[in-house]
C-alpha cells in the first residue's frame, strides 16, 4: 500500500463570464491562488496536471506556465469531457502516489464564452442529424434519462424540479457562484422548457472558470503541516460498462455505482458517513439519479429524499451546498476541481456562510458522458 | 473508392433502402452473447468475441423506451420534436425522432407501439444530395387493439 496523498492548497475563480481574459490567464489566476493557499512557491511544483477541453490541442498547460513561471518541469494535458478537471486530479494524485513526486499541482480551466447548447454532432455525410434523427443535445440526452427514472419509479417533474430550487437556493451562499439567485419551485416549472422534462432553471449555464489544488505526499504534507491539509481518502475513475442501451442512451448510472463502490472500498466507508457530496447536476434529472448511484438512497428513493429535504443544507446528507453545476456554474474543465476546492473548505471549517458544521467526510462526483466517472472522497487529515 | 452517383443516400450507412422492398435498419449480432449494434464492429463490446458478428435486418416495429421532447435546439432546427428511445422487437435500441405525435409528454405513454418510416431530410448533404432519414411513428395496427 503506498502513502496517503494530500491536499494542501486549493481555490477557485469565480464561475461566470470572463472575456476580457483568455484560458492560460484564468488557469493562471487559479493557479497561483492554490500555490498561496499551500504556503509553497512553484519553484516547489515537481510537476503539474492541467485539465482543459475546449482547447485540449493547445498546450494549456504550458501556457499556464507562461503566465506564472517556466520552471521546466513535466506538464500534461487532460481531457475527459466533464470529468477533466477530476482526470487531471487523479493523474497528479496518481504521480504521487507511484513515488514520482512530492508536491503537484493540477489546474482545471474552461473558457465557454456564451457558447449555448453542447452535443448534438455526429453526422456522417456533413448533415447533421440533430432533430431529424433524435437528439443529441445534452439536455435532451438527460432529459431522456430522467423520463426513464419516471418510468421505473414514477418520478415526477415537480421532484426533479426541486432539485433546482434547492441548488439554486444554496448558491445564495456561495460568492464564487456564477448565479446566487433563490428561485420558487413554480418559476422552475413555468421556465421555458428546454428539453422536457428539463426547463431552462434545470439546466446548467455555460461559463468560464479555472481550479486548482496542491496536492503532496504524507512527507512533505507533514513538512508544510498537516492543520489544514486534507486526506484523499479514495480516487476512483471508471468509464461505461456495457449495457443495453448505452450506445444509443448514454448510460450514466452503471459507471457510477462502478465507480461509488471501488471509492467507498478504497476509504474504507460508506454513504452513511459522508457529511457532505459535491455531485454532478449538469441537469436537475441526474442529480436525482446519483442519489440512487452514489448509495444516498435505495433505488426508486430518491424522489423522497428531495421531497423530504434529506439533501439539503443541513439535512443529513448535504448535496451541491455550493449551488451544484446548476448554479454555481460549470465551466467543464474546471468543475472536477472546483467539486474538490469546495469539499475542502468545508472540511477545513472555512466554508463561510455555507459552511456544514463539524464536516469531517466529503465525497466529490463528476460524469463526462461518453462516458467517463471520476470520484474523489476526502478527509480531514488533523 | 468508387463515385457514388447523386441521388438520394441514407442519413446513417446502416440505414438501408432496398429498390424493391421496405427500409430497414441493419445491425451486426455477436454469434456468443447476441448483443445487437447498429453498424459494423471489430469485437463485441459486451463479451469481446472478435469476428463472430452476423449482420442482421433488425425489426421495423420497437416500443418506446424513453424519451425527452427538444424545445431548445440549435438556430434553425424547427421545434418541438420528440427524440425517443426504441427498444425493437428481437433486439436491438435505437434513437430517432417520433413522428405523427403530439409533444406532450401525457400523450406518449411508455411501450407505445411504433414502427420504422423513412422521409426525405429538410436538409441536404455537403455535395448537395437529397438524404433519406428514418423516424417511428405510433403503429397502425394495434391502434385499438
Amino acid at each position: 500500500m503506498s502513502e496517503d496523498v494530500y491536499v494542501v492548497g486549493t481555490s477557485m475563480t469565480r464561475f461566470g463570464r470572463f472575456p476580457e481574459q483568455d484560458v492560460a490567464q484564468l488557469g493562471a489566476r487559479a493557479a497561483l491562488d492554490a500555490l498561496d493557499d499551500a504556503g509553497i512557491s512553484l519553484r516547489d511544483v515537481e510537476s503539474l496536471f492541467c485539465g482543459n477541453l475546449f482547447q485540449a490541442s493547445a498546450m494549456v498547460g504550458q501556457r499556464i506556465l507562461q503566465q506564472v513561471g517556466q520552471t521546466g518541469i513535466p506538464v500534461v494535458n487532460c481531457a475527459n469531457a466533464c470529468a477533466t478537471g477530476a482526470t487531471a486530479f487523479r493523474e497528479a494524485w496518481m504521480g504521487i502516489r507511484a513515488g514520482a513526486y512530492d508536491l503537484a499541482l493540477a489546474v482545471g480551466v474552461e473558457q465557454m464564452g456564451k457558447q449555448g447548447l453542447l452535443g448534438g454532432g455526429g453526422g456522417r455525410r456533413g448533415i447533421s442529424p440533430e432533430g431529424i434523427v433524435g437528439s443529441g443535445l445534452m439536455p435532451a440526452v438527460f432529459g431522456a434519462a430522467g423520463v426513464e427514472h419516471m418510468r421505473k419509479y414514477g418520478t415526477t417533474q415537480e421532484q426533479f424540479a426541486r432539485v433546482a430550487v434547492k441548488n439554486h437556493e444554496h448558491s445564495t451562499r456561495n460568492p464564487l457562484a456564477q448565479y446566487q439567485k433563490a428561485c420558487t419551485l413554480e418559476e422552475v416549472l413555468k421556465a421555458r422548457t428546454i428539453a422536457w422534462p428539463n426547463t431552462l432553471l434545470m439546466c446548467c449555464p455555460t461559463g468560464d472558470g479555472a481550479a486548482a489544488a496542491v496536492l503532496a505526499s504524507a512527507r512533505k504534507a507533514r513538512e508544510l503541516g498537516l492543520g489544514r491539509a486534507v486526506r484523499v481518502a479514495a480516487s476512483a475513475l471508471t468509464s461505461d460498462p456495457w449495457s443495453d442501451r448505452d450506445l444509443v442512451l448514454p448510460d450514466v448510472s452503471t459507471l457510477t455505482r462502478a465507480c461509488a463502490r471501488q471509492a467507498y472500498e478504497q476509504a474504507g466507508l460508506g454513504a452513511e458517513d459522508l457529511d457532505l457530496v459535491e455531485l454532478h447536476d449538469c441537469f436537475a434529472t441526474a442529480e436525482i439519479l446519483h442519489y440512487e448511484n452514489l448509495g444516498l438512497c435505495g433505488d426508486g428513493e430518491a424522489g423522497k429524499l428531495i421531497d423530504e429535504r434529506v439533501t439539503w443544507h443541513g439535512g443529513r446528507t448535504p448535496v451541491n451546498v455550493s449551488g451544484g453545476l446548476l448554479s454555481k456554474g460549470h465551466p467543464l474543465g474546471a468543475t472536477g476541481i472546483a467539486n474538490i476546492f469546495e469539499i475542502t473548505q468545508h472540511l477545513r471549517g472555512e466554508a463561510g456562510d455555507r459552511q456544514v458544521e463539524g464536516a469531517r467526510v466529503g465525497l466529490a462526483h463528476v460524469i463526462g458522458l461518453g462516458s467517463a466517472c471520476a470520484i474523489h472522497v476526502l478527509e480531514k487529515a488533523a | 473508392m468508387p463515385d457514388t452517383p447523386p441521388g438520394p443516400r441514407p442519413i446513417f450507412d446502416f440505414l438501408k433502402l432496398p429498390v424493391d422492398g421496405e427500409p430497414y435498419l441493419e445491425g451486426s449480432r455477436c454469434g456468443r452473447c447476441s448483443a445487437t449494434y447498429l453498424g459494423p464492429r471489430l469485437a463485441c463490446s459486451r463479451c469481446l468475441a472478435r469476428d463472430d458478428f452476423e449482420s442482421v435486418a433488425l425489426s421495423r416495429t420497437g416500443r418506446l423506451h424513453t424519451f425527452s421532447i427538444v424545445h431548445q435546439s440549435f438556430p434553425g432546427i424547427p421545434t418541438p420534436y420528440v427524440s425517443a428511445i426504441v427498444d425493437l422487437d428481437g433486439g436491438g435500441t435505437v434513437k430517432a425522432n417520433l413522428l405523427g405525435v403530439e409533444p406532450d409528454p401525457a400523450q406518449l405513454p411508455f411501450d407505445l407501439p411504433v414502427e420504422l418510416t423513412t422521409f426525405v431530410a429538410p436538409r441536404k448533404d455537403a455535395d448537395g444530395n437529397e438524404v433519406i432519414a428514418f423516424g417511428f411513428r405510433p403503429r397502425q395496427a394495434e391502434k385499438g387493439a
